[in-house]
């Protein structure tokens, strides 16, 4: 009876892979467990930690601020300060203005990435190399560098000088409207596309040249080859670029305070809305501040716990390295 | 043998056709798409980008007057260059300070993205919810957030009270200083290094993509190596060092130029040649601070890159 229990342990043991350890070698095995717990504990608190103080912070009263023994869980629950920061910020507009935005850039942004990375990555032509070159040169120089002339290519919108010869005038002007966002993704220029050709065109030179080839011998032109064969193997680099695309087009304030003037969005909004509390009341304002951050990032970090899924594995095969 | 008479069907079929077969081959055809399918991304190319590239360099040798109907330009030469550095108030500090910035946060953003990227390679129970957690800063590193600590507060709510609390939360290292000055570590590199350490969310949460990178670095890595290692008597520590590590140095040239690259977003330099242009409305200026610190940005990356890329192991 002994002797089969022992057997059974030792089967077991094989079948989870562990040898049996000296005891020195079990104690430096666990240490090293402990340190890595404390150490990975240690992270995540530092990253969640400003999340949880604006989450305790939103739902606030006044009079728990000055009061010393609430630390965490506020004593007087109360929704106002997130309702004058949803006011405040005109939220339902101008988080319809940054959502139209963030995801009409995303989708002309992976489409036109996408092409261009697999026509980099598969359809050699001559000088694909240089144009290469060219995209890692986009990534390189400073947005800023092209900052004052962009803003005077939209201000004064010409192609050819068409448009003055058409109506006199010195070009059209694209400020305050989506048209700059629209332009700049669909020709590959946005935020950090670059990046994401460089990501898209790892990704296909990966997936193996056989598959390509069964696909021309049973019929399929190149487009479909791509539809039907590329695409849906490259899903995790797309949930990427989907997710990276969104995110830092939602989080931008650069391109949105250089293109829109009068149309709010919520990265233009939200460093001004609380300003106009911090006269009278410093404290409050910088409540009002934490909740509407609290509102910003809200969105995303939904996007982000039902992406997250396919994003974590995805970079298990994520193909950003060649 | 149903599918083989499908098969003899179809290539009959496809032989009735190849009498007008195409004038192209394969790769021809391949190589015309290629470049229909690079064309968007050309066209922004050129017109989004290398010629504002050039405007913007011609703008900062003219002098740009916005009117009524356009603006105009009028050839004034290296002048604002030369006012950039002679006599622009700030320019030359806020320069420095981005150089600094990057020379100081390049070397710890990629150890310490090395070091996460080994941590959540390994396997232990919750790696998937600690990964979620650790691409999180990538998705919050927005400007518009201030993200740091609760100290802001406190001193606010200090000032408001008037009484000084010592309450809230705050990352100091000034008992890890004292140690490692006891432990007779060289006092520059342990201000390096508390220094880091009071950066410390600074530097996770710039750090999102570079994790990234390596992880997926680490992952290709292949496994038979390390049992060849592991059957001849290496330690883990031997591993890191002689096989996870050169393998992995060409990525370590990957991050450490898109350390650099990333931290154009962050410095106040950004700031400065975007409040020149749209505040005190000298469009030319900030093309030439632009252009100044593209320049400036060029050479760290060069002087990087050669100095890395000497170092890198090519595996194949």
């Amino acid at each position: 009876m002994k002797i089969q229990a022992e057997a059974r342990a030792a089967a077991w043991r094989a079948k989870r892979g562990l040898r049996t350890l000296s005891p020195l070698q079990r104690v430096k095995h666990w240490s090293w467990v402990m340190v890595r717990t404390v150490l990975i504990a240690g992270f995540c608190f530092v990253i969640l930690y400003p999340l949880f103080f604006k989450l305790s912070v939103s739902f606030k009263d006044r009079l728990d601020v000055y009061d010393t023994t609430v630390l965490w869980i506020p004593k007087h629950f109360t929704l106002d300060t997130i309702r004058i920061a949803f006011e405040a910020l005109n939220y339902p507009k101008t988080a319809l203005n940054s959502l139209l935005i963030a995801s009409v850039s995303t989708i002309l942004q992976v489409i036109s990435c996408a092409l261009a990375a697999f026509a980099f990555a598969r359809l050699r032509f001559k000088g694909s190399g240089v144009l290469f070159a060219g995209v890692i040169f986009t990534i390189i120089v400073p947005v800023q560098t092209l900052m004052v002339t962009t803003y005077l290519n939209y201000r004064y919108f010409d192609i050819f000088g068409l448009i003055e010869w058409i109506t006199g005038e010195k070009g059209v002007n694209l400020l305050d409207s989506y048209w700059p966002f629209i332009l700049q993704s669909i020709t590959g220029m946005g935020i950090k596309s670059g990046l994401f050709i460089f990501i898209f065109r790892q990704f296909f030179r990966g997936i193996p040249v056989e598959l390509e080839e069964a696909s021309y011998i049973d019929g399929c032109s190149v487009l479909q080859s791509f539809t039907r064969i590329m695409l849906p193997n490259a899903i995790p680099a797309i949930v990427t670029v989907v997710l990276f695309s969104f995110v830092w087009q939602w989080n931008d304030n650069y391109y949105v305070s250089l293109f829109l003037t009068s149309t709010d969005v919520l990265s233009t909004k939200l460093p001004v809305m609380w300003a106009s509390f911090s006269l009278n009341d410093p404290l409050y304002a910088y409540l009002v501040k934490n909740a509407g951050e609290l509102l910003f990032i809200a969105p995303i970090i939904i996007l982000y716990i039902f992406a997250q899924r396919y994003f974590v594995e995805s970079v298990e095969r994520s193909g950003l390295i060649g | 043998m149903n599918k083989i008479v499908a098969w003899r069907r179809r290539d009959k079929e496809s032989g009735a056709h190849s009498g007008k077969r195409s004038k192209f081959t394969l790769q021809e055809k391949k190589a015309g798409l290629g470049l229909l399918f690079v064309t968007p991304w050309l066209l922004g190319f050129i017109f989004l980008f290398l010629v504002p590239l050039y405007q913007s360099f011609v703008y900062s040798l003219n002098k740009l007057t916005l009117g009524k109907g356009g603006f105009d330009t009028r050839y004034v030469g290296f002048q604002f260059y030369q006012e950039l550095f002679t006599s622009h108030p700030t320019f030359n500090r806020t320069l420095v300070e981005a150089i600094m910035d990057i020379v100081i946060s390049v070397p710890s953003i990629t150890i310490f993205s090395l070091f996460v990227a080994t941590l959540i390679n390994q396997k232990f129970k919750g790696r998937v919810f600690a990964r979620a957690i650790f691409f999180l800063p990538v998705l919050l590193a927005a400007p518009v957030l201030s993200l740091e600590n609760s100290s802001q507060m406190t001193s606010i709510a200090a000032s408001v009270t008037g009484g000084a609390e010592d309450g809230g939360f705050a990352f100091t290292s000034f008992e890890l200083k004292r140690m490692l000055l006891e432990s007779g570590v060289g006092s520059g590199i342990v201000s390096y290094i508390t220094g880091s350490v009071d950066r410390i969310y600074e530097v996770i949460s710039s750090s999102g993509v570079q994790i990234l990178i390596f992880l997926a670095a680490l992952q290709s890595i292949s496994p038979s190596l390390y049992e060849a290692a592991k059957i001849e008597g290496t330690t883990g520590y031997e591993a890191f060092w002689k096989i996870t590590f050169p393998m992995i140095s060409p990525i370590m040239l990957t991050n450490v130029v898109y350390t650099v690259i990333d931290s154009y977003s962050r410095n106040q330099l950004s700031q400065m040649i975007k409040d020149t242009a749209f505040q005190s409305l000298n469009f030319s200026l900030s093309a030439a601070m632009a252009w100044v610190y593209f320049l400036i940005v060029s050479i760290i990356l060069l002087a990087t890159t050669t100095l890395i890329s000497r170092k890198v192991f090519y595996y194949d």
